[in-house]
């Protein structure tokens, strides 16, 4: 691995052997001429297995927060369980701080923090009991692990439940306890498994402060989610994987750059839009015009520069433009001319 | 922003992380006794109070039936318990709460947190058969032939039976799917129970020969026996040298199976 690498990942395969056909996702495989890369002599799947990771190449540089982007399936958890130790791939390699996750699994485990998909704290302890052990686990005394630990919930709003059972505690309590028996170790590299699905609005956005500021501190991140805006508006850098394999590679910005079709724009008439849309037409840099009762609809490239002349040529029409929406290009988009299928 | 160098990290001691483990385990028991000894112990306490006090009252019984008892029910809460110790909390943490994952994330080789749970299961197999023992006594009255002077070898029995059922149960709760754990008491324990020469001795069989030998296969027979030859070695009973023997036997192939059930659930 490289100085500035958090993690690498080469050639990474994870093949889920089929078993009597229960459960399984089929992914389609190239018929008959299969050849997996850099498997060397593997045996070749049989229709049933499932490929998660289909020869994975990805560098996540230190302090980076890096995004995981895919619909359910997509191989984001299995990465992340491969690159916390907890899944031994089928082959190819991974580093993290600097340690491969296969031969040095333990001095891994003792660089990362990891926060589930679903909280899974010890519900025979209560919340202060759940980090001492934690802590305990990685050979802090309890003096030190206790001192933490309150810091840790005082800056997460969990000071007032230290001796809370896990029942009593909503999803986003259980969340961020998650997060803090995470990072009671002093983690180089956090891993977050879809961390705000199934929380409210407000906890979701509570939970996006916390992890704005964990990567403040120069901590790496590593998050997988399929909510865009999540991933648009905390990553440095995302990854949009499906099928196991990555399919896009760069900044929330420059992917969305790369999102076919441009702006959307689109105007809401005070009556049917047909007559407007002829008109619009003859815009110059307007593509895909289409009305739709009363709204009508155009794409451009340059973003909402041509709006006044699109509004012109409706009222030129004998309309009234009643309303406007502007969609910017998304992440949403590229994501479905990529996959051809819809996130979530 | 800046990345955060590297901070250089001590390695963590094993034994320190396994006490902690074991610590752990300690508190959810110490916390759940009640409920443990209910569970565990519940079942055989029942048989001595109708085998050993109501039966023997009512004149069913022959005076010596309890010397074959008493070794033998020990053995049921002791392997009972340490199966369950381990085998149920194994169900529901790889089948629901995933709540051992944090433990497997402990910077540790992932087969000593399957050791120490397969420790903690022996532990509580002694508590088990601890808190059986006097209730036995003082429910059947005096037991005819009944000796403490081989305390070492009850030790000994006591800690090889709880390692062998732990092992077991390590294997029964990640090799079970958890809608099963039902069917794992009634196929597997209850024959192990009624077939372990717990309620009667091995040499007893010697009148249905078939038996005797099929019951072999059972690795309880060689905790009842090895209870008899350390409490009540003047009654009849397997030679302990065999029944030493047969108990590491049964420990080592549960405990590989075991562990490598283990791994395979662990490592997803």
């Amino acid at each position: 691995m490289t100085e500035t690498n958090a993690i690498t990942i080469r050639a990474l395969r994870k093949v889920y052997k089929a078993t009597g056909g229960k459960k399984l996702r089929h992914l389609s495989l190239p018929g008959g001429s299969f050849m997996p890369g850099g498997t060397g002599g593997m045996p070749r799947p049989s229709a049933h297995d499932v490929i998660a990771l289909d020869s994975l190449d990805l560098d996540i540089r230190q302090g980076e927060f890096f995004g995981l982007l895919g619909p359910n399936g997509a191989g984001k958890s299995t990465t992340i369980g491969v690159l916390t130790t907890r899944i031994v791939p089928t082959s190819g390699t991974a580093t993290v701080a600097g340690s491969d996750v296969g031969t040095q699994a333990v001095s891994v485990r003792q660089r990362i923090g990891v926060v589930p998909q679903q909280p899974n704290a010890d519900r025979s302890l209560n919340v202060i009991e759940n980090l001492q052990f934690h802590a305990a686990y990685f050979g802090i005394p309890v003096a030190a692990a206790t001192k933490r630990a309150q810091e840790l919930c005082e800056t997460l709003g969990l000071s007032d439940k230290l001796n809370v059972k896990l029942n009593e505690m909503s999803g986003g309590q259980q969340q961020r306890l998650m997060i803090v028996r995470a990072l009671m170790h002093e983690p180089d590299v956090l891993f977050l498994d879809e961390p705000t699905v199934g929380l409210d609005p407000q906890a979701r956005l509570g939970l996006w402060e916390i992890l704005r500021g964990l990567h403040a501190q120069g901590r790496t991140i590593v998050m997988t989610t399929h909510y865009m805006d999540e991933a648009d508006r905390l990553c440095d850098r995302l990854a949009i994987i499906d099928r196991g394999k990555l399919l896009a590679l760069d900044t929330p910005r420059a992917l969305k750059d790369k999102a076919p079709g441009g702006t959307l724009l689109e105007l809401v008439l005070d009556g049917d839009a047909l007559g407007a849309a002829e008109k619009v037409k003859a815009i110059d840099g307007l593509t895909r015009v289409e009305a739709s009762g009363t709204v009508l609809q155009a794409y451009s490239g340059t973003g909402g520069r041509l709006l006044p002349a699109m509004i012109e040529a409706a009222e030129q029409s004998g309309r009234r433009v009643k309303d406007i929406h502007l969609l910017p290009p998304s992440l949403e988009t590229l994501f479905v001319s990529l996959t051809g299928r819809k996130l979530g | 922003m800046t990345a955060r160098a590297m901070t250089p990290k001590a390695r963590v001691s094993r034994a320190n992380v396994f006490m902690a483990l074991l610590r752990r385990d300690m508190r959810v028991a110490r916390r759940e006794l009640p409920f443990f000894l209910v569970r565990t112990t519940l079942q055989p306490l029942m048989f001595i109070v109708v085998f050993g006090y109501l039966l023997p009252k009512m004149g069913f019984m022959k005076e010596g039936y309890s010397t074959a008892l008493l070794p033998g029910v020990l053995a049921i809460s002791l392997t009972f318990s340490a199966i369950q110790s381990v085998a149920l909390p194994m169900v529901q943490d790889f089948g629901w709460t995933r709540e051992i994952e944090d433990r497997l994330l402990a910077p540790v080789p992932t087969s000593l947190v399957a050791a120490e749970k397969i420790v903690a299961g022996v532990l509580q197999g002694f508590v088990a058969a601890l808190f059986v023992l006097p209730l036995a006594r003082l429910i059947m009255g005096p037991i005819p032939n009944l000796t403490f002077a081989h305390i070492g070898t009850v030790l000994l029995i006591t800690l090889l039976g709880g390692a062998a059922f732990s092992s077991l149960g390590m294997w029964l709760g990640t090799a079970i799917q958890p809608q099963q754990i039902g069917l794992m008491f009634s196929v597997i324990l209850a024959p192990m129970i009624f077939f372990g020469c717990a309620y009667y001795p091995w040499q007893g069989l010697s009148a249905v020969p078939v038996m005797k030998y099929a019951v072999l296969i059972n690795p309880l027979v060689y905790v009842s026996e090895g209870m008899r030859a350390a409490l009540t070695p003047a009654a009849p009973h397997m030679p302990l040298g065999a029944v030493i023997g047969a108990l590491i036997a049964i420990t080592v192939i549960f405990w590989t199976v075991g562990m490598k059930s283990f791994m395979k659930r662990a490592l997803g």
